[in-house]
């Protein structure tokens, strides 16, 4: 093993692959932040430029960079202007752009840059020690399991059912779960509520939902409300990095904590970055104490931590199928193997004896990849923040714009500004009628994965049985459960005992 | 400031590589074809997107064509981009699209209104052929043993696959347990959005078979992890066996190939069907195709049409028989 990590870090710091893994991270974190272009599209443009280097180390390091560069990248449009481009950053922008609403954009932005590298290192630790066994993790989870861990990731929408808001918060959950059976189905081969519409045919695009209902409503919630555009533009602190004492000791715990769950959520094939942010969310949420739980989806630096480290260790975790398996876990992985076998290198169990530089090069690459993000990105900070004291008139129809171009650049398809502008205008009303919106979104995209492994889960028992059938399935069922009971019986006795 | 228009302009410049690629017109100066501007009805990574890329760039490093261009149209299953090509076929002479199997599927299934027959097809230009798989350490050491089980119990036989019920993945299962002569329509399919989600599936014992495309089977059975059964080929590749080979009736291949607007002229049709034919002989093809470890499969012209015209009546008659027409 140490033959192999020095054979690994020999190839990775030689000057020329630094300078890949430069470029990678450079570019990434800036096409990243439009929204509508993720990592998946990212890679599949930069794949022809990496195989032509030849080399399969340069090349992973240069994808590798991309790749973090542009999770990095999308969390910054989630914190900024409220415009999540990838279903993994979703759950940042639920705390980050309050907080960066508050003046506290540059925090808001440290946070993140921290949390993403520290679950990437602590994932590309962990894939270092643990690859060979976890690839048996990965084998044991039925379409059963998964279900049962969508019910668990759903439990993350209790945070935004606040006072009065119950009933509220739970229509915007069914409403996301229905929005998301548009389309054809999987199971049943046939298309549902498309409306004879072909551009529903593929269902609702996540990036044209998300930018309808965020970032448009916000762009006229800010024409609106002049004096908050006004405090946040005023408010001095909006460069100001600097992370107390006390919250880094509050988020500290947050982030070992969610770095070890994002990585083995990663894991999973199927379950990634997006199910680990939301898990990541809701726990951190439930264990929080009573007071700090109020400030969940109004600003809280624990909801910004949690989904930040989760993230980035879920898309480490996500190499470890790929790479011991052979299996690709995600759109991304998948991409990623394409490009490994065009290099002529197979993943699977025998790599890492076949070709342990190789292995080793993909995880020291990880390393400075997010080693490279950190120091890259910690100085721009100030400057990126200050895009929110751009004056409002210029502000608004950047974000405005923004969103455009990431709903249409996804799928070129120009209905899906239409859909967009439908959306927005509907999403703009719940707003007026005080219906949280991040529970829509949480419903939407965990819907499909929750109805396609109910399905397959129902196929396999014949019927319901699958919920007690394994024990696993149970007891993540039951975790749901304690979950979401256990904080409402938390307050009660803490109510009584005053 | 000065950031944000750094901003806007890399905005601004992406939007202009991604999406508003110049339509180009066709070449055909001197009976050759200067340029090709490829429609892919999908997004970027995907199988459709690699192959005309892979394609593009195979004709013009060799310097059979001078330029490529490539649209992504996604929407409607592939309907999108074939709508786009028939309504606006007089300013698409130029443009081939990238299509595969499903094609045929969707057509049939009505996920749109029209069908090969709309277009102008060119040629099928490669393939994969189907296979069905079983973990190493499984019991299941044939596809006869496959057949035994299936037809003692079909519900204790769960066979993933990557496409949708009644998509290709289930067809080829539902076909290879007809052709050996069990009923194919209670074949127990479980869904899966990939390919990769259907092989850990596989591995974690939920399905206990998997039906999917060789070259994605065959990277794993060289690493000792699974066992592939049985292929579609019309013969055995490298000692794995056949339906055909083992005395099934049943034959299937995966083609990508690409079409043209409707209505183009036939010299200009010719034109296409040579160019692609030519690029077999070339070094950078052979580049590209081992690559992305393609099977060639030459189909032009008329032939590429019988060929769709006897895979549609397969395919159709098979999911009328699954209830899926």
């Amino acid at each position: 093993m140490i033959d192999g990590l020095l054979m690994g870090l020999g190839a990775a710091i030689s000057p020329f692959n630094l300078m890949m893994v430069f470029i990678g991270c450079f570019l990434g974190t800036f096409i990243g932040m439009l929204p509508g272009l993720g990592p998946m599209s990212i890679i599949a443009i930069m794949i022809p430029i990496a195989i032509q280097l030849g080399d399969p180390a340069s090349a992973l390091i240069l994808l590798s960079g991309v790749y973090y560069g542009a999770i990095f990248g999308g969390s910054t449009s989630s914190i900024l202007i409220n415009a999540p481009g990838v279903a993994g950053t979703v759950a940042s922008s639920f705390d980050g752009y309050p907080l960066a609403r508050a003046g506290q954009a540059g925090k808001a932005l440290t946070i993140a840059a921290l949390c993403s590298f520290a679950g990437g290192t602590v994932g590309a630790l962990l894939l270092m020690i643990f690859a060979p066994v976890l690839s048996t993790v990965a084998k044991l989870f039925w379409s059963a399991e998964y279900f049962a861990l969508m019910v668990l990731g759903l439990t993350a929408i209790a945070a935004f059912a606040g006072k009065g808001k119950i009933i509220k918060a739970m229509c915007m959950t069914v409403f996301g779960v229905m929005l998301a059976t548009v389309g054809e189905s999987a199971l049943h081969n046939a298309a549902r509520f498309t409306m004879g519409i072909m551009d529903l045919q593929s269902g609702i695009y996540f990036v044209t939902l998300v930018m309808g209902l965020f970032a448009l409503p916000e762009a006229i919630f800010l024409i609106l409300d002049k004096s908050r555009s006004k405090a946040m533009a005023n408010n001095n602190k909006i460069e100001n990095l600097r992370i107390s004492k006390e919250e880094a000791k509050e988020i500290a715990p947050v982030i070992a904590r969610q770095s070890l769950l994002g990585f083995f959520v990663g894991v999973l094939p199927g379950a990634g970055a997006t199910m680990a942010s939301f898990l990541g969310y809701g726990i951190e949420r439930n264990l929080a104490p009573a007071g700090e739980r109020e400030k969940f989806g109004k600003g809280s630096i624990r909801g910004l931590a949690a989904p930040e480290t989760a993230n980035n260790a879920a898309c480490t975790g996500s190499f470890v199928p790929m790479l011991t398996l052979g299996i690709p876990g995600s759109g991304t992985t998948a991409i990623l193997l394409g490009a490994l076998v065009a290099l002529s290198i197979t993943p699977g169990p025998r790599l890492m004896e076949d070709q342990p530089e190789v292995f080793w090069a993909v995880i020291i690459s990880m390393y400075l990849g997010n080693l490279v993000l950190l120091i890259l990105n910690l100085p721009l900070i100030p400057y990126i923040a200050k895009l929110l004291t751009v004056p409002r008139h210029y502000l608004i129809p950047f974000v405005i714009f923004f969103s455009l171009i990431g709903a249409y650049i996804g799928q070129n398809n120009a209905t899906e500004l239409l859909i967009m502008i439908g959306l927005g205008c509907m999403a703009t009303i719940l707003r007026f009628g005080g219906f949280p919106l991040p529970p829509l979104i949480i419903g939407f995209i965990l819907g499909g994965m929750l109805e396609d492994n109910l399905g397959r889960a129902m196929r396999k028992a014949g019927g319901m049985e699958f919920m007690w059938e394994r024990p696993m399935t149970l007891a993540i069922l039951a975790l749901a459960l304690v979950l979401l009971v256990y904080p409402i019986w938390r307050d009660r006795t803490k109510k009584q005992s005053d | 400031m000065k950031l944000s228009f750094f901003k806007a302009a890399a905005v601004a410049g992406l939007a202009s590589i991604v999406a508003f690629s110049p339509v180009t017109q066709a070449g055909g100066h001197g009976g050759k074809i200067d340029n090709i501007h490829f429609l892919i009805p999908g997004g970027a990574g995907g199988g459709w997107d690699g192959t005309a890329r892979g394609t593009g760039d195979a004709l013009t490093r060799s310097g059979l064509i001078k330029n490529a261009s490539y649209e992504n149209m996604s929407g409607g299953g592939g309907g999108k981009a074939i709508g786009y090509l028939i309504e606006n076929a007089k300013s698409n002479s130029g443009t081939l699209m990238v299509n595969s199997t499903p094609i045929v599927i969707r057509s049939l299934t009505k996920v749109f209104p029209q069908s090969f027959r709309d277009l102008t097809p060119i040629a099928g230009t490669i393939g994969d052929y189907a296979a069905l798989v079983v973990k190493a350490d499984s019991n299941i050491k044939s596809f006869k043993d496959l057949v035994k089980i299936y037809e003692k119990d079909p519900n204790e036989l769960a066979i993933a696959g990557g496409s949708v019920a009644g998509g290709m993945d289930h067809l080829v299962a539902a076909l290879a347990m007809k052709s050996a002569g069990a009923d194919p329509l209670s074949v127990k399919y479980l869904p899966f959005d990939a390919g990769g989600e259907a092989m850990a599936s596989l591995l974690s014992g939920e399905a206990d078979a998997l039906s999917t495309g060789l070259s994605e089977a065959v990277g794993l059975a060289e690493q000792g992890e699974v066992r592939i059964l049985v292929t579609t080929a019309p013969k055995a590749i490298d000692g794995i066996p056949s339906l055909k080979s083992e005395g099934y009736d049943a034959e299937f291949v995966n083609w990508r190939g690409f079409f043209a607007a409707p209505g183009i002229s036939a010299d200009q049709k010719a034109k296409y069907v040579k160019v692609l034919g030519d690029m077999y002989k070339t070094k950078e093809w052979e580049e590209v195709r081992a690559q992305n470890k393609w099977v060639n499969i030459y189909q032009p012209g008329d032939d590429f049409i019988k060929f769709l015209e006897k895979q549609e009546a397969e395919i159709g008659g098979l999911m009328k028989e699954l209830g899926f027409l």
